[in-house]
C-alpha cells in the first residue's frame, strides 16, 4: 500500500513537525480560559458540596491542633471552622466565577507579572 | 453468605500476603493487587501499543498515540510550556488512575480508587509536590499568592487564613472527589443488583438499570480520572505561574 503511494503525506508531514518544532511543541498557556471540566448539573453540584466540606473540614482540622498546641480547647476550634465555612463559600464563588477551583484565584485582566509567564 | 451480599463488602480490603515492617502492617492486600495489575496492563497496554511502532499506526497503536497526545495537549493548553518537563508525572497520574477505575468495573474485581487512603495519598503527593515546585520557583514571593493584590491591610489578618485554609483545602476536593465517585457508582451498582434476584419477574426493570448504569459507571471513570488530572495541571499552573 505504501508502495504505490509515494512520499506525498510524508513530505506534508515533515513540514508539520518543522512547524511544530518552530513553535516549540508547547504554545502558550491561557490562564482562566472557558475549556473546563464538562459541566453537567450533577457533577457541578456534587463539585460544589465537596469544595464546602472538604474547606470547613480543613478549618476544624486546624483549630482542633492549634487548640491541643497552644491548650485554648475549644475556642481555635469554632473560629477556625467558621474561616472554614468562609473559605468553603469562597471556592464555591470562585467555581462559579470560572476563576478556577480553589485557592488563590483572581481574574487576571492585566497581568501583571508576563515575563514571568512566558 | 449473607454478609457477602452486603453492597458495601465489595470495598473490603482483604490480606492476600501478610507482611511487617517494624510495627508497619505492609500486608500485600487485594488493594495492592490490583495497583500492580493496574501498573502492568498500563505498562503492557503502552509498549505492546508501540511495539511495531508502524507509521501508518494499527487499533492498539493508535489508541496508545491518542491517549498520548490528549495528556500533551491538556498539559500544553492548561500549563504551557513549562509543563513539558512535568507531562511524564501528569500522564502516568492519568493512566495509573483511568484503568484503575477500568479495571474496577470488571466484575468481582476490585476498585482502589474507591478508597480515599489512595487517593488521598496521590492528592497529597500531587499537592506536596505542586507546593514545593511553587516554592523553588518564586522562593517567598510564593506567600503573595495567599494575599490578592488590592485588598485593604486592614483585612488580612481575616483574609489570609481563609486563602490559607482555601488553598489546604485543595487536596481534601481532589481526592474526596474521585473517591465518593467511585464508592458512590460502586455502590449504587450492587444496590440494584441486588434487587434483580429478589423482584423476581420484576427485575428485569432494575436488570435495565443496572446496564444503563454501567455505561454510566465507565464513563465516570473516564470522566472522573480526567477531572484529577486537569486539576493536577491547573495546581501545577498556579505553581508555575502564581496569580
Amino acid at each position: 500500500m505504501t508502495e504505490e503511494r509515494p512520499n506525498s503525506d510524508l513530505d506534508g508531514l515533515q513540514n508539520r513537525i518543522d512547524g511544530a518544532r518552530e513553535r516549540g511543541g508547547f504554545s502558550h498557556a491561557q490562564k482562566n480560559r472557558q475549556e473546563q471540566p464538562p459541566n453537567n448539573a450533577l457533577s457541578l453540584a456534587f463539585r460544589v458540596g465537596i469544595e464546602l466540606v472538604s474547606a470547613v473540614a480543613v478549618g476544624l482540622g486546624i483549630g482542633w491542633l492549634l487548640d491541643k498546641w497552644l491548650d485554648t480547647k475549644p475556642w481555635l476550634m469554632l473560629v477556625f471552622i467558621i474561616l472554614g465555612g468562609c473559605a468553603g463559600i469562597l471556592n464555591v464563588y470562585r467555581m462559579a466565577r470560572g476563576y478556577g477551583y480553589a485557592a488563590g484565584y483572581q481574574k487576571d485582566e492585566n497581568p501583571t507579572d508576563e515575563t514571568d509567564r512566558r | 453468605m449473607a454478609e457477602n451480599h452486603s453492597p458495601l463488602a465489595q470495598f473490603e480490603i482483604k490480606t492476600l500476603v501478610p507482611l511487617k515492617i517494624g510495627n508497619l502492617d505492609a500486608s500485600f492486600t487485594n488493594s495492592s493487587l490490583f495497583m500492580v495489575a493496574t501498573v502492568v496492563v498500563v505498562s503492557a497496554f503502552l509498549i505492546l501499543g508501540m511495539r511495531r511502532n508502524a507509521l501508518v499506526p494499527g487499533r492498539w497503536q493508535s489508541i496508545a498515540e491518542l491517549s498520548y497526545v490528549f495528556i500533551a495537549n491538556l498539559v500544553k493548553d492548561t500549563v504551557g510550556s513549562e509543563g513539558r518537563n512535568y507531562f511524564p508525572f501528569i500522564f502516568t497520574v492519568f493512566m495509573f488512575v483511568l484503568f484503575g477505575n477500568l479495571l474496577g468495573m470488571i466484575p468481582y474485581s476490585f476498585t482502589f480508587t474507591s478508597h480515599i487512603v489512595v487517593t488521598f495519598t496521590m492528592a497529597a503527593v500531587i499537592f506536596v509536590g505542586v507546593t514545593l515546585i511553587a516554592l523553588a520557583k518564586h522562593k517567598m514571593h510564593f506567600f503573595s499568592f495567599f494575599m490578592p493584590p488590592g485588598v485593604p491591610l486592614l483585612m488580612a489578618p481575616l483574609l489570609i487564613p481563609i486563602e490559607v485554609i482555601s488553598y489546604l483545602s485543595r487536596p481534601i476536593s481532589l481526592s474526596v472527589r474521585l473517591f465518593a465517585n467511585m464508592l458512590a457508582g460502586h455502590t449504587l451498582l450492587k444496590v440494584f443488583a441486588g434487587f434483580i434476584v429478589s423482584l423476581g419477574v420484576f427485575g428485569v426493570a432494575p436488570w435495565l438499570f443496572v446496564v444503563a448504569l454501567t455505561g454510566l459507571e465507565i464513563v465516570i471513570a473516564f470522566l472522573q480520572a480526567f477531572v484529577f488530572t486537569i486539576l493536577t495541571c491547573l495546581y501545577l499552573n498556579d505553581a508555575l505561574h502564581l496569580h
